[in-house]
């Protein structure tokens, strides 16, 4: 008898509540034959922000309930013919394009960004860096636009300190597109006082045209804890993590 | 079981093979750091001056079954749009023929 009278106290009702909604949100990552960032983001938003993660392997064909996808950075099929052409063929991609299309939040991050414009859900394209090495280091990023779901948590114009590790990170457009998305404020991220790969206008990451979607060169993930973080330095590379938290708290309450 | 084998055949005799070579280059307005180094720092270097300049290069080797040339040119472009073989925004896609000869 007690035992009723306590389900139906509202008291406990609503934290349960909060409980199953708070439990409800889910996030993806595809992993990919060779990406190897997929467990750094899962320890970040499983163990940090307490948010449900799946690995969903490229084979997979119907996925659904995903309030958002993040593709993880990595060597997907070994950078086989071009960095992240064979992943953008494969069977997860197509859902990941129909997903992004219902307006779910996708960031690509690293190689995610590579495969996201190989698939064309992004402009440009990604070739091999100006230096021609993998570049491995920290630098100053530049926030442009504060108008997606990954940063909206930052001001216009903000610097933090973020690591890059790529090979194929030279950003290229022509002038046509490049002009383009400047006029429709697609540039998220830019280098700031230096360019490391070459990219064309310093750019780190661009978005597309509906927003919900953003690619970023370098690893936010890696900075997420005390010890992995440069001594000194702001580092608020956490705000893109921040910011699509709130996004989707937002999109399911 | 037999029969179906045997038009197979009839087919594959009656298609030829063609070496195809496909050639994937980034556009001229894209420098080329590797081709850059290789020319100054290795052909200039060592004096071979009546070198102008180098590019880089991807080159893909195909065998292709095809019933003429034309058709084996036209599958294998069509081939190369369809899967992105190369990025229409950075490269261009030269389709070649080698004859056996």
């Amino acid at each position: 008898m007690f035992y009723i009278i306590l389900l139906f106290d509202p008291k406990i009702l609503i934290p349960i509540n909060v409980f199953l909604k708070h439990q409800m949100q889910k996030i993806g990552i595809p992993v990919f034959p060779g990406s190897n960032c997929d467990r750094d983001i899962y320890h970040v938003l499983t163990h940090l922000y307490n948010i449900k993660t799946d690995f969903i392997w490229h084979k997979k064909e119907n996925i659904k309930n995903y309030n958002a996808i993040i593709i993880p950075g990595g060597f997907s099929f070994g950078d086989r013919l071009r960095a992240g052409i064979i992943a953008a063929h494969s069977p997860i991609i197509k859902e990941v394009k129909r997903l992004a299309n219902d307006g779910v939040p996708v960031l690509g991050i690293c190689n995610g960004f590579q495969i996201l414009v190989e698939s064309e859900l992004l402009p440009g394209s990604l070739i091999k860096n100006n230096c021609l090495n993998f570049i491995c280091k920290w630098t100053d990023l530049k926030v442009r636009n504060t108008n997606t779901p990954f940063t909206s948590k930052f001001k216009k114009n903000e610097l933090f300190k973020i690591p890059i590790a790529n090979g194929e990170g030279r950003f290229i457009l022509n002038e046509d597109q490049l002009k383009e998305i400047k006029k429709k404020n697609q540039i998220v991220f830019s280098y700031h006082q230096d360019d490391p790969n070459g990219s064309i206008d310093s750019i780190a990451g661009v978005s597309n045209d509906a927003r919900n979607i953003v690619g970023m060169m370098p690893h936010p993930e890696r900075t997420c804890q005390p010890e992995l973080k440069l001594f000194g330095l702001n580092n608020s590379a956490m705000k893109i993590f921040d910011s699509l938290i709130a996004y989707i708290k937002k999109i399911s309450s | 079981m037999y029969l179906s084998n045997y038009t197979n055949q009839a087919i594959l005799l009656k298609n030829k093979e063609f070496n195809v070579i496909v050639t994937i280059e980034n556009k001229s307005f894209i420098n080329d750091p590797e081709g850059e180094t290789i020319y100054h720092d290795l052909i200039l270097k060592n004096k071979y001056n009546n070198i102008k300049s180098v590019r880089t290069a991807k080159v893909l080797k195909l065998i292709v079954n095809a019933k003429n040339p034309i058709q084996a040119t036209l599958s294998v472009k069509k081939m190369c749009e369809d899967l992105r073989i190369f990025n229409p925004i950075v490269s261009d896609c030269q389709v070649n023929i080698i004859s056996d000869e």
